[in-house]
């Protein structure tokens, strides 16, 4: 048995579903992701596991005991919170006490724990400061160590570095992972960035229109996209228009231009319409393997970003991007040059759904 | 730029004059009590009256009142509609305009008519209970002052996920309250505080229909029967509203000095 279970979720307000059928398990000590872009009902199935949502329908247990609806402060789950929600009126020691104190546990251990979280965080000297006198940063950490401070058994993060500036996020996410791992706690973090979600999860959910798109772990979410969702939400994607010509074989044509898939067109008909998906990272401007595909184009655009150059080469009716590392040595082509890109049979993705023609 | 600025000054000077001068002019009054000179006999009058020293007491102990029932009305109440029921705010927002839209005498006539000595709950039966009438109808004539200061300090803090953020670490409603909402409305229910203050002590038509011994039909009384000692109550009564007035700015100002801005 899984140590958070969530079976059949579902939940409306009015006539509006906002979730619908979520099973999702999840085992102790492992970090799990809720990613989708706003209103997919990421944040509302972690309220609802917070208890701050109840459920139309559904259960989620929690080490084996239901809490479908139990009461937030019956739970024992700690949650953190986009807004990092210190109490203005409490310095950081009593924020990071006040699980402890309202459960009337006795001072001296309120003392112990409150330093210990001081140090795990690494702010052990600004116990006796205000919220508003620390930066955004140390205030989300703080928010952690109060989140942590009461021993929960499960760890909810709410977008909780959407508040910060870019470096500050980079190097806080990896802090959260490192102390999550040092806890051992099992957590759920809630994002619509797709880079964070890759680097610290254990597990991805995936999610658009209250519905879980798919779940696996970054390797498999951004390799193995189930969804075109998932597929164009998850890192960058080149989608290209096909035509299929022989399935069993693998053999389509992208604006008449002749390429093979090695997998993916199972089922699909000759002539039909097929969207095909390509990694930026797949694809190159160097010579093809013996096996590989190429397609001619035209540089239609070339961005010098430093220490990339992202080309977009058009192909008639589809274009591809991508990045090449810039060499001084070699110039990137210019715009209007003819190019053959190259890529491997195995890095085409044949997303589901028939294509219009 | 300088014409348009010369009538600002011009406007502000009339403004200033049309509220100045009857207060100087009652003021210059006030000092004319002995013949011939300037003094502060009349005040020396009132405040060694032994009325206006009870009356005064009064007041105050039912200002007093009127504040800590006021706050445990209001500041559960908007905390409420804040979090849970948005859609009533305009609902409980006339509802706490009211009082001041219906006069006073109307009130005090309906609070006669139901809680009479012969009436199912009689609170002017005695003088307690009818402490106890007088100080819900001072409530409910400060509800307008009072509701909007709470309400506006409420908007200034995040109380949904405060609440969710105390609830999560196991806190219940009565924790969360006084721990974690009164604290930060504080200001907010002190400014209310003091606008029930000034408000409570002035008023006559409650008290002197409920016949008690305040404050403002005392003021009456004096003002009928008496020449100068009038003035120097009314620049009294002035100055504590003023005071009043001073405290909600200075408490204010020393808690923005101390207020987080929000990141």
């Amino acid at each position: 048995m899984a140590f958070l279970e969530i079976e059949h979720l579902r939940k409306s307000f009015g006539p509006l579903t906002v979730v619908e059928d979520f099973n999702l398990a999840i085992e102790r000590g492992e970090f799990v992701s809720f990613l989708g872009p706003s209103g997919c009902g990421k944040t509302t199935t972690l309220r609802m596991v917070a208890g701050f949502e109840t459920p139309s329908s559904g259960a989620i247990r929690i080490d084996g005991k239901d809490v479908t609806r139990a009461r937030p402060n019956q739970r024992n789950v700690g949650m953190v919170f986009q807004a990092y929600a210190l109490f203005p009126n409490m310095t950081i020691a009593e924020n990071v006490g006040f699980g402890l104190k309202v459960a009337n546990r006795p001072a001296a251990e309120i003392k112990s724990r409150v330093e210990e979280m001081l140090a795990l965080i690494k702010l052990p000297q600004l116990g006796g400061r205000y919220p508003y006198q620390l930066s955004g940063g140390q205030q989300q950490r703080v928010a952690l160590a109060r989140a942590l401070a009461v021993k929960p058994k499960v760890l909810l993060l709410d977008e909780p570095l959407s508040a910060l500036d870019a470096k500050i996020r980079v190097s806080l996410r990896q802090e959260i992972r490192a102390i999550q791992r040092e806890l051992g706690i099992t957590a759920i973090y809630v994002t619509h960035d797709q880079e964070e979600a890759l680097s610290i999860s254990d597990r991805i959910v995936v999610m658009s229109q209250g519905r879980m798109e798919q779940v696996g772990t970054p390797f498999e979410i951004y390799n193995y996209p189930r969804t075109r969702f998932v597929a164009s939400f998850v890192g960058t994607l080149n989608v290209l228009k096909s035509r299929i010509v022989d399935a069993a074989s693998g053999r389509i044509t992208v604006d008449d231009q002749p390429i093979v898939a090695s997998a993916g067109l199972d089922g699909v008909q000759a002539g039909e319409f097929r969207s095909i998906a390509l990694r930026p990272e797949a694809v190159s401007l160097s010579a093809p393997a013996a096996d590989g595909n190429v397609l001619d184009g035209t540089v239609e655009e070339v961005s010098f970003l430093g220490s990339v150059v992202r080309i977009r080469v058009r192909f008639g009716e589809n274009t591809i991007s991508f990045d090449t590392f810039n060499k001084p040595s070699a110039p990137p082509p210019e715009r209007g040059q003819k190019v053959t890109v190259a890529f491997a049979r195995d890095a085409l993705l044949v997303l589901d759904g028939s294509e219009a023609a | 730029m300088k014409r348009s600025s010369l009538g600002h000054w011009i406007a502000l000077g009339i403004g200033a004059l049309y509220f100045l001068v009857p207060l100087i002019a009652t003021f210059e009054f006030s000092l004319r009590m002995r013949r011939g000179e300037y003094s502060f006999d009349a005040y020396r009058v009132v405040l060694a009256d032994a009325r206006f020293q009870a009356t005064f007491g009064y007041s105050t102990m039912l200002a007093l009142a009127t504040i800590v029932v006021g706050v445990l009305l209001v500041v559960p109440t908007a905390y409420w509609i804040q979090l849970r029921l948005p859609k009533l705010r305009p609902v409980v927002e006339f509802i706490t305009l009211l009082p001041l839209v219906i006069p006073a005498i109307v009130l005090v006539f309906g609070y006669l008519r139901i809680y009479n000595s012969s009436s199912l709950l009689p609170m002017t039966s005695n003088e307690r209970a009818t402490d106890l009438l007088l100080t819900f109808g001072y409530v409910t004539l400060a509800l307008p002052y009072m509701y909007r200061a709470v309400d506006n300090g409420l908007r200034a803090i995040d109380v949904r996920t405060l609440t969710e953020a105390a609830e999560s670490l196991g806190a219940s409603w009565p924790t969360i309250l006084f721990r974690i909402i009164f604290p930060n409305v504080r200001v907010a229910v002190l400014s209310g505080a003091f606008l029930t203050f000034a408000i409570v002590i002035g008023e006559f038509t409650f008290a002197a229909l409920l016949d008690r011994p305040a404050f403002g039909p005392y003021l009456q009384l004096i003002g009928a029967n008496r020449a100068y000692e009038p003035s120097a109550l009314a620049i009294i009564a002035f100055a504590v509203t003023w005071a009043c007035m001073g405290l909600i700015n200075v408490v204010g100002r020393a808690s923005r000095g101390a207020t987080p801005t929000v990141p």
